[in-house]
């Protein structure tokens, strides 16, 4: 017989499994863990290399030498808008034609959800400005876009300065097999997701915008820039987009070739490169880098306008940076090389991390991690089950099961209805805290003293503390005859659902599904009503994801030698909560129904489980 | 005493003019030698580009430099066969349009006026190219992308593009192996489509390309060895990128120091026409002393003899006459069969004089000595054309 249909060596087994499952957990967690803190070390982590042909085997010599007039453009630019509070359109029409380009506006309108506290709006209306740079012998079946977010709060003039300059400089030039679409828009992110929209005929955000009136083909690849006096360092690279999507690796090979080719000093997450990789201190280095990259890409927010261009699979990045003449020469020759592409930029990878600029993780290396999180879940789950089943004890030594009759957990003593009631209890509990805090806003506004975001966050905070008094109600409904049946079968059905939500997030955003992974994997493989209470109350707390993310953002600062103090952060964390609602319904950023429908009602169910009577 | 006088003039004159004679017989001889020195009487290139795209810019630089340089040097384009994908010089990346430059200084402008592309764009193909080395081309295909070469013509094949240990990529999509290559030289070298062929491949790991020639008369040189990158020293210094240069001889007869550049880049052009008749010595020392030993001679039990290539008397049982029998029309170059119809004498075949060239003497492929043979032969060369001759047969059975 088979060593799974044999019963005897079933239960030789099963007995196996159940003696080592509790080492197995703790190497496997420690294995995944340790992996995963091992990335920014050499051997795991390689050298970027270009992988497009059509850039890499190229030569392109820059020619740009407009740096006075772009100046001069920064500081027309500046006074206009100094003169009226919001964006000069007719002005920078004026200028685009002048210049040379096909020129065309979009005017957008949205009222948010609820006023936004951080950047001070809450109907936001405004008036993109593009112009389009044809190219003199091809048929305009594809594009290239330089953006410039202009908002409120960051004037953006050097950028909107140098667009012009460098528009003005490409005008006179006969090479291009692209259009070349020079974009500024208004109120940030928002102007930018409203161009997006119209230009690519959808709408998922729910914005109104007038259509647009001038295309230019498909767009191959997207480049924005904000260059502010205010950064310290020089050109800083951010790639992290909405939900955690990245740009494809050539298009930040590229960057970095003309970092390394013009002499200037770029920076990831605001780090320079550690030059020595042999030694410890290199890898440590890009060991902090790469936390930052992961817990930016965890949040799943548009770090920047090439955020929302990612959404519609248009490769972009964002530079930020203080104004220094030799970013021209690197900008004109990245979108010479860019002109050299004749298809999409798909050679290299799409989905990596990055200790340093030159260095990157791909997903095949980085991926085994939450694999051995996940794997304890697992272990976890089985050991569950055979105890339920009651594998590893002999037929005489199994006292007071009635029947082995199907494996069902229903048939083993334990009704369905006692596992389905605190499932959708926990359902319905997720579903009120994604949709009461915003439909409920107004009334909160009414009955108490607090502003409408306000009251969108303390409405969360609310329902949140009230999941946690749960359990102690639902024991009047529920009711078990095998009280130790009802929590293993629970358990095991939070474990599964937990690792299939992990897994599927850890797929499409690796940062956000290893992080959830790292911290509610040992809380959900220890809880159990037996045991510490106190303890695992605790543990169970900590590892909440509200509290996850409060400990990320002191984790986030702590990186960037920042640190912040307790009320500091109890703030940031408010502001993020509200700004997690905010990004959901302006831009469709899944962190919030995430946490909210899928996690925090799996997390209740093991709270349920602690507090089994 | 006018007699003598007279006599002693003329035997003086006679004299003057038998070492005048024999100086210009010397001349000639000199000049019949230096003609008969490489064996081959006319040139041919073929010059292939097997990529297209702005980013392969430099292939078809390198491609065109020497097609600039072949022409230079007297090849017509008649006698080339230039292959490219012609995407580059009407490209809208050009920044310099209807032009492509070998260096990025700008300086030469390789596309200039007078660039005959024969096979262009997507007709650049391993079938085509293929094609035109072993000669099987649809009836219908023009003249100017035939290779029309035959057994004294000396070819330069260049090819240039990406490539790798053992293959060569044609346009983004099929790769021909060193293996078909080697086959295809060996189906020239049978159907005596050339003299002698110079092989140059400029790719990376281009060396491996001829590895597997077994064809004689073959030289080969490649840009760089298995498993290096050959890439351009503009772009990569040579400290970084390492391209070594190889060669292979060991197919090549000659020794390649005797061997002249324009051998093969060049062209032959010596048409002249003589009335004076030259008797060329059955064993001169040029012949004997450039010749290696050819390792075959002591397998070879007997002579390779060539099959017949139309077995006429075996299909229509029947003894052709001489004055109706034509021969099919054979590409130029192909020799004749030694079993010949029997009813066909040598005198008979005195008077037939296939305008195409056909020699009517049988040679076997591996004889080493047949050009020797030949001069065995023939008493008297009249040149008229480049590649046409009439020889007087005198044993048509040659072993």
């Amino acid at each position: 017989m088979g060593l799974l249909s044999d019963p005897v060596r079933r239960r030789a087994l099963a007995r196996i499994v159940l003696r080592l499952n509790t080492p197995l957990c703790v190497l496997s967690y420690v294995a995944g863990i340790a992996w995963f803190l091992a990335l920014a070390f050499p051997p795991l982590t390689q050298r970027t290399y270009m992988s497009e042909n059509a850039m890499g085997s190229t030569m392109v010599e820059e020619q740009f030498v407009g740096g006075d007039r772009a100046q001069g453009f920064a500081r027309d630019f500046a006074a206009h808008q100094r003169k009226s509070r919001a964006l000069p359109v007719a002005w920078l029409e004026r200028m685009m034609r002048s210049v040379g380009l096909e020129v065309y506006t979009q005017s957008f309108s949205r009222k948010l959800p609820f006023p936004d506290e951080t950047h001070e709006r809450f109907m936001v209306s405004g008036t993109n400005v593009y112009g389009i740079l044809r190219a003199p012998r091809a048929a305009s079946t594809e594009s290239l876009v330089l953006t410039v977010p202009c908002g409120p709060d960051s004037t953006n003039s050097q950028a909107v300065g140098l667009l012009l300059a460098l528009a003005a400089h490409f005008r006179g030039q006969i090479y291009w097999a692209k259009d070349i679409i020079f974009l500024v828009t208004e109120h940030d992110l928002m102007g930018t997701e409203a161009w997006l929209e119209a230009y690519h005929d959808v709408n998922v955000t729910g914005m109104q915008s007038s259509p647009l009136q001038g295309r230019a083909g498909a767009i191959q690849a997207a480049v924005a820039l904000e260059l502010n006096s205010d950064v310290v360092t020089s050109l800083d690279v951010t790639v992290e987009g909405l939900n955690g999507q990245l740009p494809n690796l050539d298009l930040l090979n590229l960057f970095q070739t003309f970092c390394q080719k013009g002499g200037l000093l770029c920076t990831l997450q605001g780090k320079l490169q550690p030059q020595d990789w042999t030694s410890l201190d290199g890898p440590l280095q890009g060991l902090q880098t790469l936390l930052l990259m992961v817990l930016r890409q965890a949040s799943g927010r548009p770090h920047g306008p090439h955020g929302l261009f990612l959404r519609y699979r248009v490769e972009a990045l964002t530079l930020r940076g203080i104004n220094s003449f030799r970013q021209y020469k690197a900008l004109e020759g990245m979108f010479r090389k860019l002109n050299h592409l004749l298809e999409r930029l798909h050679q290299s990878f799409f989905l990596y991390l990055l200790p340093a600029l030159s260095r990157f993780v791909s997903i095949g290396v980085y991926m085994p991690a939450t694999g051995f999180l996940l794997l304890v879940l697992g272990l976890k789950a089985l050991e569950l089950w055979m105890q339920l089943h009651e594998v590893g004890v002999s037929p005489q030594e199994a006292g007071g099961s009635p029947n082995p009759g199907p494996p069902l957990p229903g048939a083993q003593g334990v009704s369905l209805a006692s596992l389905l009631a605190p499932v959708l209890i926990s359902q319905a509990m997720g579903l009120a805290l994604y949709i009461l805090p915003v439909l409920g806003q107004h009334v909160a506004v009414q009955h108490f003293p607090v502003a409408e975001a306000e009251a969108v966050v303390l409405t969360l905070l609310a329902i949140y503390v009230a999941g946690l008094a749960l359990p102690h109600n639902t024991h009047r409904v529920v009711s078990s005859q095998a009280p130790d049946r009802g929590w293993m079968a629970l358990k095991l059905v939070a474990l599964i659902y937990l690792a299939l939500q992990l897994g599927c997030i850890a797929l499409t955003n690796f940062s956000l599904g290893f992080l959830l992974a790292a911290t509610m994997v040992p809380a959900a493989a220890l809880t159990s009503p037996h045991g510490p209470r106190p303890f695992y109350a605790a543990l169970l707390m900590l590892t909440s994801p509200a509290a996850i993310l409060l400990g990320s953002l002191f984790l986030w600062r702590e990186l960037q030698e920042v640190p912040l103090s307790l009320a500091e952060g109890w703030q940031l964390f408010l502001t993020a909560l509200a700004q997690g609602v905010l990004e959901h319904h302006t831009y469709g950023a899944l962190l919030f129904p995430l946490l909210a429908l899928g996690l925090y009602p799996c997390w209740l169910l093991f709270w349920n489980v602690l507090f089994w009577k | 005493m006018a007699a003598p006088c007279f006599f002693s003039r003329l035997w003086r004159a006679a004299l003057a003019l038998l070492a005048l004679g024999s100086l210009a017989a010397s001349q000639i001889e000199d000049q019949a030698k230096q003609f008969f020195r490489s064996g081959h009487t006319n040139n041919w290139a073929v010059l292939v580009c097997t990529s297209r795209f702005w980013f392969n810019y430099r292939h078809v630089a390198n491609t065109l430099s020497v097609y600039r340089s072949v022409k230079r040097l007297g090849i017509p384009d008649s006698h080339i066969v230039l292959m490219l994908a012609d995407d580059m010089a009407c490209n809208a990346r050009n920044p310099k349009p209807a032009t492509v430059f070998s260096h990025k200084n700008m300086e030469l402008n390789v596309y200039g006026d007078d660039v005959e592309v024969d096979y262009r764009s997507y007709e650049v193909t391993v079938e085509n190219f293929l094609r035109v080395l072993t000669g099987r081309i649809p009836p219908s295909t023009p003249r100017s992308k035939r290779l029309l070469s035959d057994d004294r013509s000396n070819i330069l094949i260049y090819m240039t593009g990406h490539g790798g240990n053992g293959f060569l990529k044609f346009q983004d999509s099929e790769e021909i192996t060193n293996i078909e290559l080697a086959d295809a030289f060996e189906q020239m070298w049978q159907k005596r489509r050339y003299n002698e062929l110079l092989f140059i491949i400029d790719t990376c790991q281009g060396a491996s390309m001829y590895e597997r020639f077994y064809s004689p008369n073959i030289m080969a040189l490649a840009s760089s060895q298995v498993g290096e990158d050959s890439l351009s020293f503009q772009v990569c210094p040579k400290s970084l990128c390492v391209s070594t240069p190889g060669h292979r001889t060991d197919l090549f007869q000659r020794d390649p120091k005797h061997v002249l550049i324009t051998d093969f880049f060049g062209s032959v052009r010596k048409v002249e026409i003589t009335t004076e008749t030259l008797s060329l010595q059955r064993d001169s020392q040029i012949t004997e002393s450039s010749y290696k030993e050819d390792r075959m001679d002591e397998e070879l039990m007997e002579p390779l003899k060539y099959a017949e290539q139309l077995p006429v008397a075996q299909i229509i049982h029947q003894a052709l006459l001489a004055e109706v029998w034509t021969l099919p029309s054979a590409p130029c170059g192909m020799l004749g069969s030694r079993s010949w119809p029997a009813t066909f004498t040598e005198t008979e075949a005195e008077g037939l004089a296939p305008p195409w060239g056909l020699h009517s003497r049988p040679v076997g492929p591996y004889h080493h000595g047949f050009l020797q043979d030949l001069w065995n032969q023939a008493h008297e060369v009249h040149f008229l054309d480049s590649r046409v001759r009439e020889g007087r047969v005198e044993d048509c059975s040659l072993g």
